[in-house]
């Protein structure tokens, strides 16, 4: 049989480590704090599932809701150079 | 500058739920996991989901710096007079100078599995009503000010 818990760690790590390489390629800044939002409530369910829930909810509120809209804030101050016309070399 | 009309629904759906969800996680704070910090972080997830998804200009009539402030200093005071009333009562500071005591608050329960009962625990209760008004002024503070860096923003 296959251990459910095992089963739900495996599962919870690998989707940690995809949407970890995902903000890291992402181009949009909205998409890749979309994205960190996604790592940080997959984050809170390794939490829950290590059974410390306190610890779950917190990075729920925090990290998935607090620093996702904090990031969505920052990005609306900004402009991007393709928008303003100075298009930047890299 | 307004979010699009999807989102501006969502909020606006959303912000009830998150609301009572972060009062119940505050509410039974001395049962279930969570309390007055995680509480108050959750239902400032509501308020801060009306930030980002209004316009500033639509929120400024609604916050502002100074009722966010007299929040956090609500919540402060709550506490720490919670903890100074037990010393103006004889006892030690943060007695639990409720236990046992009251109607609302001060029934304890035999020992042993009992089904979650809500009025069982003194000063408890108002200690994590209090931190919870606190955090919920202390997160609308700092996202008012990062809201008041960017162009049209909430000035103080």
């Amino acid at each position: 049989m296959i251990d459910l818990y095992l089963l739900g760690q495996f599962l919870v790590i690998t989707g940690l480590l995809i949407s970890a390489v995902v903000i890291y390629i992402l181009k949009d800044l909205l998409s890749a704090a979309i994205a960190f939002g996604v790592f940080s409530f997959l984050l809170s369910l390794e939490f829950f599932l290590l059974q410390a829930p306190d610890v779950a909810i917190a990075e729920a509120g925090i990290g998935a809701g607090l620093t996702t809209a904090i990031f969505v804030i920052a990005i609306r101050g900004t402009t991007s150079p393709v928008d303003s016309g100075e298009e930047e070399e890299s | 500058m307004n979010m699009s009309r999807i989102v501006r629904s969502t909020a606006n759906i959303l912000f009830p739920f998150i609301l009572v969800f972060g009062f119940y996680i505050i509410v039974h704070g001395h049962l279930t996991p969570g309390g007055g910090f995680q509480g108050g972080a959750v239902a400032a997830t509501g308020f801060v989901l009306l930030l980002v998804a209004f316009s500033p200009d639509i929120i400024r009539d609604k916050f502002s710096f100074n009722s966010m402030k007299y929040t956090e200093a609500l919540g402060l005071l709550l506490f720490i007079i919670t903890a100074f009333v037990a010393i103006a009562l004889g006892t030690t500071f943060f007695f639990n100078w409720l236990a046992n005591g009251g109607i609302i608050f001060g029934e304890s329960v035999a020992f042993g599995a009992n089904p979650g009962i809500l009025n069982s625990a003194g000063t408890i209760p108002l200690m994590n009503v209090a931190v919870g008004i606190e955090v919920i002024g202390a997160m609308g503070l700092i996202i008012m000010y990062m809201l008041s860096g960017i162009e049209g923003g909430n000035k103080e």
